[in-house]
């Protein structure tokens, strides 16, 4: 997936630190890097200006713990998929997992076991899930989009062979109350709460330690990254081992949001979740990305389907918008690449020659 | 074949005609596979090998097996194609709602059906070939934007078999010598694809492409026009499979076909087309198609719960590129000693 090759109007980004960086003014490396967060933020402020042309409810407390809540499941499980997606592999298995931990939940729940112990074995369960994710991914060395498509499967069949075709719905009322409740006295959902405290986290582990140093090391070149000490395979392992831990932990969300446990919980969640990460400003093709960009993309994206649910659009269109919103996020950073490149040249008055811009680009 | 291809201009005799011997005896595994599993099923439910129960289980394969073939035409250049299913449900609609508004005869409904297949598929290839986007992310992002144009043109309904022409189905069941329609014409598509690629520079370019981009790029090979050709092709194919989809169901619904790219592709993976690019046959994939429909039968036959299948599903892919992985590096390492010596 990575592809060091992919011609860079600005050489000095794929190197932090290299002398080719320092020889670019300070404020445009910094320009550089805020944009995309800077276009995030104008979209939303665009957003929000629409939905409260839509609808007077629209910047009402009620509609924001509405519209916030609608998310948190995929929100907290974009956060470990950006680190993988920045390491350049892929886990299309959340959704699958999201609807076994629902499912599970369920099962023990119906057989009398309590909650608070039924989630602690959900979480498990999600980390047995992810690790079987890694292991194939690091120790055999397959892809990880062959090898997340067939758990995207098996997880998925599992849920099915534990709870069949029924739901269980009557979850305690505390539980349910996580859900979708707010912490009394303000327009604040719990589950908020969840995506605050993961999100801070995953942003301190991403861009303070030498956790996330290594996480972007190996994004951008894997070989560099190993011959320089990283266990790559052990690195990558661990967040396949997380993704599962935290989809088991949105299944588990989505269960108490829905007071309803269903094998089908969470189907389709991928795509957005995808979506997310990718509208963040995260490279598909791994080494570049911000926790900070994916966090306003998530709130983006809810806000956009709120705005389009009060512009009475069914979700099979709003599908189509988050569909259209993926393509559109991995285009439009290209094009303007493009543009900022061929205007580079047009200054320098010199001729590319013809498709040399992106030679030896791996479609 | 595609392992003699991709191993002859770099590799050793020896581990050339290893590499070419492992690629050829895919196809046989997965056969013999299929033989072990049709005695003990026809054991346990003799139903299984009357007539009636083999064609249906052939020509739900067929439909599955042409839509395989397209994705291993994607998947040889190293992409992949989510959003087939999206293609087979949109067409299949699409061709029953121009036949239940009799607005045009039905051999013309087919191919509008089938042009469409083409047209999504080649908006595909655009996508990813001039807007750079990964294969991955763009049919991801296709798959509910094909699904949401199938709603849009259904509109909350469905078609029923009624609305159809009558006997419109009946290809579905129709068979010469006892070999169901559909099988035949998946046969065809097969070797047409099979002798395309083995024996046509596009062929060989495909191959190329996918088991090394770059290298291709310098011998002079026009990858993105490659890859642009395989996404219209499969789109095409599927296309075809949906139109098929249509005749075989009669009912159809805005959700049709949803869930069946993961089929599809797992029948090019078991099938020997490997994620990683350039090898693999479309022979394989057809029987990777065969091989998922007999478990989805056996299944059934032996009533055994349905909610198994995904599972089964799942762990066929793992088990089977696994496995692929396991005996390669095997492959490399015996290669490496060779050498040695």
């Amino acid at each position: 997936m990575t592809n060091p090759r992919r011609a860079s109007p600005n050489p000095g980004a794929t190197a932090a630190g290299a002398p080719v960086a320092a020889s670019r003014p300070l404020f445009q490396r910094a320009s550089g890097l805020l944009r995309w967060e800077s276009v995030l933020l104008v979209i939303l402020a665009l957003l929000v200006v629409e939905g409260t042309r839509l609808s007077k409810f629209f910047l009402t407390g009620p509609n924001f713990a509405n519209l916030v809540s609608a998310v948190m499941e995929v929100a907290i499980v974009a956060l470990p998929m950006t680190l993988i997606i920045i390491t350049g592999e892929i886990d299309l298995s959340v959704e699958s997992m999201i609807g076994l931990s629902g499912a599970i939940l369920g099962w023990l729940w119906a057989a009398g076991v309590p909650i608070e112990a039924g989630i602690p074995i959900v979480l498990v369960v999600g980390a047995l899930g992810g690790l079987l994710n890694g292991l194939l991914v690091a120790r055999i060395g397959l892809p990880s989009l062959v090898v997340t498509l067939g758990t995207l499967a098996l997880f998925r069949g599992l849920a099915n062979v534990v709870l069949g075709p029924t739901a269980v719905s009557n979850f305690p009322a505390g539980f349910t109350a996580f859900g979708f409740g707010n912490i009394p006295g303000t327009p604040v959902p719990w589950t908020l709460i969840v995506f605050a405290v993961l999100g801070v986290v995953f942003y301190l582990v991403a861009h303070r330690t030498w956790i996330g140093r290594q996480v972007f090391a190996v994004g951008k070149n894997k070989d560099a990254a190993r011959y320089s000490g990283v266990r790559v395979g052990t690195l990558k392992a661990a967040l396949f081992v997380l993704s599962g831990v935290i989809a088991a932990l949105a299944g588990v969300i989505l269960a108490a949001r829905f007071s309803s446990a269903r094998a089908d919980n969470g189907t389709g969640l991928t795509l957005v979740v995808v979506t997310i990460v990718l509208l963040g400003g995260v490279d598909i093709n791994g080494g570049k990305g911000t926790i900070t960009g994916v966090i306003l993309a998530v709130f983006t994206l809810s806000v956009l389907q709120n705005a389009l649910r009060l512009a009475g659009v069914s979700s099979e269109y709003q599908a189509v918008a988050v569909g259209l919103l993926l393509i559109g996020s991995v285009t439009a950073p290209y094009l303007a690449r493009q543009t900022r490149s061929y205007s580079d040249r047009a200054r320098r008055g010199r001729h590319p020659p013809a498709g040399s811009v992106e030679r030896g680009e791996v479609v | 074949m595609s392992a003699e291809v991709s191993a002859r201009p770099s590799g050793p005799g020896a581990g050339a005609r290893i590499l070419s011997t492992v690629g050829r005896s895919r196809e046989l595994t997965l056969a013999g596979v299929m033989v072990v599993l049709c005695l003990v099923v026809a054991l346990l439910a003799p139903h299984f090998l009357s007539l009636s129960n083999l064609s249906q289980v052939a020509t739900l394969a067929a439909i599955i097996a042409i839509a395989a073939v397209g994705e291993s035409m994607v998947i040889i250049t190293k992409n992949v194609d989510l959003s087939v299913e999206s293609t087979i449900g949109l067409v299949a609609f699409v061709v029953a709602d121009v036949l239940r508004q009799k607005a045009l005869p039905v051999p013309m409904a087919w191919l509008v059906g089938v042009g469409l297949g083409l047209v999504l598929g080649m908006a595909n290839g655009a996508i990813i070939t001039l807007l750079r986007v990964p294969s991955l992310v763009a049919t991801l992002g296709t798959l509910s934007i094909f699904r949401g144009l199938d709603f849009f043109v259904a509109g909350g309904h469905e078609v029923n078999l009624a609305d159809l022409p009558p006997g419109y189905s009946d290809a579905a069941t129709s068979a010469f010598f006892g070999v169901p329609l559909f099988v035949i014409l998946a046969i065809v598509v097969v070797v047409v694809v099979a002798l395309v690629l083995r024996l046509t520079r596009f062929g060989r370019q495909l191959y190329a492409v996918g088991s090394n981009a770059e290298a291709a790029m310098i011998i002079g090979i026009r990858s993105r026009l490659m890859v642009f050709g395989a996404f219209s092709a499969c789109g095409l194919l599927a296309g075809i499979a949906g139109v098929l989809w249509g005749m075989e169901f009669g009912t159809i619904y805005a959700t049709s076909a949803s869930g069946v790219a993961l089929q599809i592709i797992a029948a090019a993976v078991v099938g020997g087309v490997t994620i990683a690019g350039g090898a693999g046959t479309v022979v394989g994939a057809a029987l990777g198609a065969l091989f998922l429909g007999l478990i989805n039968n056996s299944l059934l036959l032996l009533q055994m719960p349905q909610e198994l299948l995904q599972v089964i599903y799942g762990a066929v892919i793992l088990v089977a590129v696994t496995a692929d992985a396991l005996i390669q590096r095997r492959e490399r390492r015996v290669a490496a000693e060779h050498a040695f010596r």
